[in-house]
């Protein structure tokens, strides 16, 4: 789209231009093109990521361009304060706008992060396909929002792009004085003049600094200098979603535009086999019935007018194979493929099995978590125009490359003939990483072209034909010497292959033979604990169900599954729970610091209130670590309230503390609802839960007290948009253990195993 | 044709009489800023006043608010923000932002009738869900519009 015709310069910086008055500066990791043409090793160890765009116009307005998508999670305002920064902005006349499609987006950090190995691995094998998973990001350039990488991926790119437009206008300032650009500094959106008053607004530069040739290598700031990373600065996007001028996919509106409704087949694996739409002509406002992906779409000139002529539709289906399929018979798989399935070992040092033979003491659990539905608050919707052999989409999406690809496609056009425009998502938590939104909505373009239509999900289809957060099951063995230290780990994890079954949505015949996914074990594989005969594996157990990447992936069950059991551990082992973990981080102080931080602020040691059961957890993902105390009562009738949780976190460096503060927040309202009412059922291979009444949701009366504490450790950037998720499960889990003595090994916490009498 | 009178404004509409006021506010009078979330009275993110009280609008037969005053978020702050939008400002509770017009709208018609609600009473009136999990800062900002309502 966007893209510049300049190869020479598109090695550097892929666009300068006036646009409007103003300075457009783009940015692009270096050594790219280069990289096209020379293989392999010219890659050097600066192979990810390249964003960003600075635009300034004469009133000194900045414009950031975003490749990031905004879910909530605060993207369109760390990305511009990483500009801001280095050019020295004045926050209040910063403004986000999102880039358009272009491969020198692409997210370079999130498939090389999808490998199963861990990132510190330097092996041969690791290294080998870490490599294949860049350039294939590359090569597809991959604009994607997931994984917490936005920041991680920006960081580098932004900042460089917000120091260089800040050398420019210095240049320009400077010429203007007759004096060295040494004889002039930034501050607030002013070039000014060492000695004396005069001072120049950016917008008055801006035209004339758009003429030079970018520095290629800015001088940026250090650490100490900065003066709007790490502090609270106010997201840009707060004033539209408080007014209701916030655009969403589902408030998009085009002239004639019309409206669709859809019905999906309730089994999975099923098919639209016929359905009659002579009963719908004479309905008001009835355009058209159209086969989609997965079912029927019915379009109408309203979206009520379409959900109305739907409900009348009568549809014959094929249910397929699995049209008795039920949760029971998943789970009785699992526990089948649990003693005999192919298990592939993620992790392994030392002998497990040969010191759980030999132990005098060993401690045998057994785990399991249900499927998860994402539920985001705005239903999936997309909007799609047809024709001229183009094709225009606007899209609640996590990855506009994938949208412009997948739409490409439905329409059978050439991927340079389709527009995607992103809006503002409501919610994304992975579900909108997915395409099957978007293949139906262009489908159903396809067949009135000319006109746009806008395919809008009932709350009732959303829950039903999710991509779900795997049902797993997990078995932990574990030894313990006489002085209650571990001697051996042995952890076996069961259930599907996320990444395996999106991949098979997006590339059916893609048939690869895929490298073992790294988010069965993560969180898993990868603890910090100090144990020296340990073995993780997971045995792929695949269902009909469609699995998809839900907020924080394998970590959201992973961690419910390891921070349990080590509390069932330091139990055996007579031991408090928090020295127990203490004793095992000699290694990792900065795990150990932020676990630390968590029980001092948490009170931890001391007595609590009558009642309140106090349970603690520890989990590091997406490089970011995250320890939460959980403070529970638990009521005669076996009902659980969450009345407190203390969470301390190390994302390395802190852009923007109080997103920071909210993104805990939003992660433990999100692992909370999980724990306490999450539950995706099937039976007859239907999903059992329709809507908000038998899905529920966490409310504003059922949340506690939570505070949240950062621990700045200066560390590798790592996310922050999943990782107050993972933790809160099991801190909530342990905390029932504390206030009643019962283990709870199965989400959600069921009253009835917690009632007493 | 019906007659509504939205934001202080008569409008008219031509519609089945049974179309939830959501669909004809978002589709057929373009005001989006009142959102679509379970169409059964379950979430809040639908949330008007309807003569001052918060109402779901998914679930109202356009043709039971004839004659009635209907406001939309759109028409909260138009004559400059509300005390809430302003507390949803100053303490950055938005995340997605999705459920906000709903829970702005069952916040600012509790503050309208209580005016110095307690925790009881927040719990009771924002029965609003809000994936995004922003119910402590919900809390915090409303809190400081009772404050200061109360002097
Ligand atoms: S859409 Fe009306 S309450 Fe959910
Ligand atoms: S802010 Fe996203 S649902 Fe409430």
């Amino acid at each position: 789209m966007s893209g510049p015709k300049n190869k020479s310069r598109r090695r550097f910086f892929i666009a300068v231009a006036l646009v409007g008055g103003g300075l457009l500066v783009g940015y692009a990791l270096r050594g790219r093109d280069r990289l096209a043409r020379v293989p392999a090793f010219a890659r050097g160890g600066k192979a990810f990521a390249l964003n960003g765009w600075v635009k300034i116009g004469p009133d000194g307005t900045v414009t950031v361009a975003v490749p990031h998508q905004e879910m909530g999670q605060g993207i369109t305002t760390a990305l511009p304060m990483l500009v801001a920064e280095e050019l020295d902005a004045d926050w209040s006349t910063v403004r986000a706008e999102q880039a358009p499609v272009d491969k020198i987006y692409g997210n370079m950090v999130v498939l090389g992060d999808s490998l199963p190995f861990d990132p510190d691995d330097r092996g041969a094998f690791a290294s080998a396909l870490r490599w294949v998973a860049h350039k294939a990001s590359e090569t597809l350039g991959l604009m994607v929002t997931g994984g917490s990488t936005s920041v991680r991926d920006g960081w580098e790119p932004m900042r460089v792009a917000g120091a260089s437009a800040r050398e420019m206008l210095v240049a320009v300032a400077a010429k203007r004085w007759n004096t060295a650009p040494a004889e002039c500094f930034t501050d607030a959106g002013y070039v000014l003049r060492r000695g004396s008053g005069e001072k120049l607004g950016y917008g008055e530069l801006a035209a004339e600094a758009a003429q030079l040739e970018p520095p290629r290598k800015p001088k940026l700031k250090a650490r100490a200098d900065y003066k709007l990373i790490g502090t609270p600065a106010p997201r840009l996007d707060t004033p539209a979603k408080v007014d209701g001028s916030a655009q969403f996919g589902i408030d998009v509106r085009l002239p004639h535009m019309l409206y669709a409704a859809i019905r999906q087949c309730p089994v999975f694996g099923g098919a639209l086999k016929a359905y009659d739409a002579a009963k719908l002509r004479g309905l008001p406002g009835f355009k058209a019935a159209v086969p989609v992906l997965g079912g029927v779409a019915v379009v109408a000139d309203s979206w009520w007018r379409a959900k109305r002529a739907l409900d009348q539709l009568e549809i014959t289906w094929d249910e397929g194979p699995h049209a008795a399929l039920d949760s029971g018979a998943i789970f009785a798989q699992y526990g089948r493929d649990l003693e005999h399935g192919k298990a592939t070992t993620y992790a392994e040092r030392g002998d497990a099995v040969g010191a759980l033979a030999k132990a005098a003491k060993v401690v045998e659990a057994e785990y399991r978590v249900p499927f998860l539905a994402h539920a985001t608050m705005e239903p999936m919707n997309c909007t799609a125009r047809f024709g001229n052999g183009r094709c225009e989409v606007w899209a609640p999406n996590q990855s506009p490359t994938l949208v412009q690809w997948v739409a490409s496609r439905a329409a059978s056009v050439d991927f340079g003939s389709v527009t995607v425009h992103t809006t503002f998502l409501g919610g994304g938590f992975g579900r909108r990483a997915e395409m099957d939104y978007v293949v139906q909505a262009v489908t159903v373009a396809k067949a009135v072209p000319g006109t746009p239509v806008k395919l809008v999900w009932s709350r009732e289809e959303d829950i039903r034909h999710d991509t779900y957060r795997p049902a797993a099951i997990s078995k932990f063995r574990a030894a313990l010497d006489g002085a209650g230290a571990p001697l051996a780990w042995w952890n076996r994890i069961v259930g599907p292959s996320v990444t395996r079954s999106f991949m098979d949505r997006l590339l059916p015949w893609g048939g690869m033979d895929y490298p073992p996914d790294k988010t069965n074990a993560e969180g898993a594989d990868d603890l910090p604990y100090e144990l020296a005969n340990l073995r993780v594996e997971h045995v792929l157990s695949k269902t009909p169900v469609p699995v998809g990447f839900w907020r924080s992936v394998g970590h959201s069950y992973n961690a419910f599954f390891t921070e349990c059991f080590l509390d069932e551990l330091a139990a055996a082992a007579g031991k408090d729970p928090y020295q127990f973990r203490r004793g095992l981080l000699a290694t990792h102080p900065r795990h150990l610091r932020v676990l630390a931080t968590a029980a001092e602020k948490a009170g931890w040691g001391t007595t609590p209130a009558p009642g309140i059961g106090r349970g603690i957890a520890l989990h590091a993902s997406f490089r970011a670590i995250v320890a939460q105390v959980a403070e529970v009562s638990v009521t005669d009738k076996g009902e659980v309230r969450v009345q407190r949780v203390v969470c301390a976190v190390d994302c390395g460096t802190a852009i923007n503390p109080d997103t920071i503060a909210a993104q805990m927040e939003s992660g433990i309202v999100f692992g909370l609802t999980a724990a306490l009412y999450g539950e995706i059922t099937l039976d007859k291979g239907r999903i059992e839960q329709a809507n908000f009444p038998d899905y529920r949701m966490l409310r504003l009366a059922d949340m506690p007290e939570a505070e949240t504490h950062i621990v700045e450790s200066g560390a590798a950037l790592g996310g922050i948009g999943e990782v107050g998720t993972p933790p809160i499960a099991p801190a909530v889990a342990n905390a029932v253990f504390a206030a009643t003595g019962k283990r709870v090994r199965s989400l959600p916490i069921r009253a009835s195993e917690l009632a007493r009498g | 044709m019906l007659e509504l009178r939205i934001n202080g404004e008569a409008r008219q509409v031509d519609v089945e009489p049974d179309t939830p006021l959501l669909w004809v506010l978002r589709d057929t009078l373009g005001l989006t800023g009142t959102k679509f979330g379970c169409g059964v009275a379950a979430c809040g993110a639908c949330t008007v006043h309807l003569d001052g009280e918060a109402v779901r609008s998914c679930v109202i037969p356009v043709s039971a608010v004839a004659g009635k005053e209907i406001t939309t978020i759109e028409g909260l702050g138009a004559k400059g923000l509300h005390p809430v939008q302003q507390a949803w400002i100053a303490h950055q509770v938005p995340q997605c932002g999705y459920c906000q017009p709903g829970m702005i709208m069952a916040s600012a018609a509790l503050l309208a009738k209580n005016p110095r609600p307690s925790e009881a009473d927040l719990d009771a009136a924002l029965s609003n869900i809000c994936r995004c999990g922003t119910y402590g800062r919900v809390k915090k900002a409303m809190r400081a519009v009772a404050g200061r309502k109360g002097g």
